[in-house]
């Protein structure tokens, strides 16, 4: 009975709270460190702290069907505009151009990846988070969000790629 | 599971330690065969089944896919009923497809599953089945696994002696179990005879899309029409049907239509029919059906209403229609694979009657009459009797073939399948089967090529063959080794809703074409949704659209507000997913419907109607990733006067 009559009393307050405003306070009350400490501690530093997404590496070329990749010096306007309309179509749900999404964004990519290994991550993302050390971080530091396999054709991750090649 | 792992390596390892000591002599003897049938149908993990098989679901209204030898159950594939596990029945875009001239019958009594033919051969682009009680035929695709097709029969009822194929399937056949009031009309009762009709439906098979559309109906006597197969071969042009209540009893059936000797095999050719409807024979009745057909494209259904179906009498198209007499209340009508023996399972006659086409064909050229019913002539018993196997057991129902010049009849009351050979009608092997047989099935045993190396049997009775599961048990179906002489029991694996019938097919036949994917470039449906970017909550009136994507693993948007009580809620959702097995699933708070399950690149509505003010959680019911459980969105739902507008985001 006293049990009942707490509950209604916590209901009848939440009630009263409900209806005194439309905008509700936001009420975080949290006394856990729910991050980690962003400045570095006095521990010895460690030898590896880059992010897998801010790794450069201009040598590997990834787990896939492709295996070599020229690049002419001048950018493929068309095929970049095809590429673009890819990328909206195909993989917007989890990359943006700008910012970290579901995914990391592809701008400057080829900065840090060589373009086989891009192509082989859009054609063989399930092999390469198997297989590639480089892929199989990013699935960590990406909270273990797989990288769909959208089926693109081999032309179309190549016009995709162009496109990556205009976002710097 | 684990004991029957045990036992199986167990009796795989005694085979070989069998057949490794005594590899010349024994090759025959008993002992070695039982042990080695649990290598027969092991399939190790990852291997696949050589065979399909697909039974019907019966009072489950559905279709399930099993692989063979295996016993597996890899699919149930929805019908005639709603099936909550996807939304089947339940979304916007499938509810048409249950449409029928009753208004929406979400369920059915399916039977008798046939696949398409290419020349009387198994061609593996269809598959079809009849809905018995409201009745309906549907076709299903072998590339997607799904029911894209079906349409209602009028005229009929119990639509039983259906869905069989002629083998070029130019026609899926529909025959009616109930004769009734042809049109229906208030009538007594009593004044059956001579008053009610049995149509015989002819639906054509477009041989591009596999579209059904009803050619003609023949309107026979009152009988009851209880099971029917095409001719093939020699006899293709040709299709009987078997028939019991030709005493046209309204009553007591159980008694009253059991009192003839003999009742009839109907044999109508198809053909002549065809040709007299193509010169503009037959009548065009009123009648109200249903058409629903669903486009992969734009992943919905469409139901139309038919408003009248050509009828044609068997005295018009003199020539078309005789009756064989056939002992006592045949029900299994079965055409051996040369097309030369028409099969009459006399399910109350102590023998089982085979007729002769070529003897059919001779008597009807010299007339050889004994009477007529209701102006069709009726051939003599003797002159179209091929043979009959004496004595083969008690209640026979149905036989088929293996392609080697033997058939395999099931008896329902002894509880067995005899083998027997055609020609000579000498009975060649018995096996129990348990308990109370009713259909079998040989892959394409009902086809010009039968696959003769596996049979199954299905069921009425489990009783003791597995666990009790109290007072309801799963039917059982019995698979048997037909590739020696004698038959052998190798295997028994419990089946879903009430199999009656079933087809089976070569995988190799099928496999390759099964589709992975719905392409979204392909995708036309009116409120599909491409990109995050076209994501969009839209309002008309009291409804509200919310135009929505899934992907491994967030809803886009999934934050929605402005929503207001009484509001008609539509979430039409697609899967961007373009990777093979990824499906999504969406569910919502207390709707009052079910869940959706998407294909990728498909778009699915569910209608969810705002009751209570509060905020609201949906999700994705299909683990799709490690990140499942974050696949969650929440819907605001404020008072009806509120003026709260509409807004929705993802990740702000």
């Amino acid at each position: 009975m006293k049990l009942t009559l707490k509950i209604i009393t916590v209901l009848f307050i939440s009630l009263l709270v409900s209806c005194g405003g439309k905008e509700e306070k936001k009420e975080e009350t949290f006394s856990y460190q729910k991050k980690a400490p962003t400045e570095k501690k006095e521990e010895a530093p460690k030898v590896e702290t880059v992010k897998a997404s801010e790794k450069i590496d201009l040598t590997n070329k990834g787990v896939g069907p492709i295996k070599s990749v020229e690049l002419p010096a001048d950018i493929d306007q068309s095929m970049a505009t095809k590429g673009e309309d890819i990328y909206k179509k195909m993989c917007t749900a989890c990359h943006r151009v700008d910012k970290k999404f579901i995914g990391p964004a592809p701008t400057g990519i080829l900065e840090r990846r060589t373009p086989e290994w891009i192509m082989n991550m859009i054609l063989n993302p399930e092999e390469m988070v198997q297989n590639d050390p480089l892929a199989k971080e990013l699935l960590i530091e990406f909270n273990g969000s797989p990288m769909a396999n959208q089926n693109l054709t081999e032309d179309e991750a190549r016009a995709v790629l162009e496109y990556f090649r205009t976002l710097k | 599971m684990k004991n029957f792992f045990k036992l199986s390596i167990g009796l795989f390892f005694t085979a070989v330690a069998f057949t490794s000591c005594n590899d010349q002599k024994s090759n025959k003897s008993n002992g070695a065969l039982s042990s080695s049938n649990a290598e027969k149908v092991y399939i190790a993990p990852g291997e696949h089944d050589s065979h399909y098989a697909f039974l019907s679901g019966g009072y489950s209204g559905n279709l399930t896919v099993y692989g063979l030898p295996s016993g597996r159950m890899f699919k149930e594939i929805p019908v005639f009923s709603q099936f909550p596990t996807n939304g089947y029945g339940y979304s916007e875009e499938t509810k048409p497809m249950l449409e029928t001239s009753y208004g929406f019958v979400p369920w059915d009594d399916s039977h008798h599953p046939d696949i398409s033919q290419t020349n009387g051969k198994l061609d593996g682009r269809w598959i079809f089945i009849n809905g018995n009680n409201t009745p309906r035929i549907a076709r299903i695709s072998l590339t997607t696994f799904e029911t894209e097709e079906i349409i209602e029969v009028p005229n009929s009822a119990g639509n039983h002696s259906s869905s069989f194929i002629t083998e070029n399937t130019e026609y899926v056949v529909a025959g009616t179990r109930f004769s009734v009031p042809v049109p229906q009309r208030d009538m007594s009762i009593k004044d059956y005879k001579g008053n009610f009709k049995g149509a015989l439906t002819f639906i054509s098979v477009d041989p591009e899309h596999g579209h059904m559309d009803i050619k003609f109906q023949v309107l026979m006597p009152g009988f009851n029409y209880d099971l029917s197969h095409p001719g093939r071969g020699k006899s293709h042009g040709w299709f009987f049907f078997t028939t019991y209540n030709t005493e046209e009893a309204n009553s007591l059936l159980e008694v009253n239509a059991s009192q003839n000797d003999k009742d009839f095999i109907a044999a109508i050719n198809w053909k002549k029919i065809e040709e007299y409807v193509n010169n503009g024979g037959g009548t065009m009745m009123p009648a109200k059906y249903a058409h629903n057909l669903h486009s992969d494209v734009t992943h919905t259904a469409t139901s139309t209403m038919k408003n009248e179906v050509r009828v044609v009498n068997p005295s018009e198209v003199p020539g078309a229609v005789f009756l064989l007499p056939t002992p006592k209340s045949p029900h299994g009508c079965d055409v051996d694979p040369t097309g030369e023996y028409i099969v009459g399972n006399g399910k109350l006659s102590a023998n089982l009657t085979v007729h002769s086409f070529t003897k059919m064909i001779d008597a009807i050229e010299n007339k050889k009459f004994d009477g007529d019913a209701y102006g069709i002539p009726i051939l003599k018993f003797e002159d179209v009797l091929a043979g009959s196997v004496e004595q083969p057991g008690l209640g026979p129902l149905h036989t088929e073939f293996d392609g080697k010049g033997n058939a395999y009849t099931t008896f329902f009351i002894s509880s067995e399948v005899v083998k027997w050979k055609l020609g000579t009608w000498e009975v060649i092997d018995r096996k129990p089967t348990y308990y109370s047989v009713g259909h079998l099935a040989i892959p394409g045993g009902n086809s010009r090529e039968p696959f003769g190396k596996y049979m199954f049997a299905m069921n009425k009775i489990t009783k003791d063959r597995y666990l009790p599961t109290g007072p309801e048990m799963e039917h059982s179906a019995q698979l048997y080794d037909i590739s020696g002489d004698k038959m052998e029991l190798i295997y028994d694996f419990p089946t879903h809703g009430e199999p009656h019938y079933a087809a089976a097919i070569p995988a190799e036949i099928i496999k390759d074409q099964s589709q992975k994917i719905f392409k979204l470039a392909e995708n036309e449906h009116p409120r599909k949704t491409l990109s995050d970017a076209e994501g969009k909550v839209v309002r008309d009136g009291n409804n509200v659209h919310i135009y929505m994507t899934m992907i491994r693993s967030h809803f886009s948007p999934d934050n929605i507000e402005g929503v207001k009580v009484g509001d008609k809620v539509f979430f039409h959702i697609t899967n961007l997913e373009q990777d093979f097995d990824v499906p999504h699933g969406f569910a919502m708070i207390g709707a009052n419907n079910a869940e959706l399950l998407i294909m990728p690149g498909q778009t699915r509505t569910l209608t969810w109607e705002a009751k209570q003010v509060g905020v609201w959680p949906f999700y994705c019911t299909d683990f799709c990733s490690a990140l499942h459980q974050e696949m969650q969105g929440y819907i605001r739902v404020s008072p009806a006067d509120s003026d709260i507008e509409l807004s929705w985001s993802l990740g702000e």
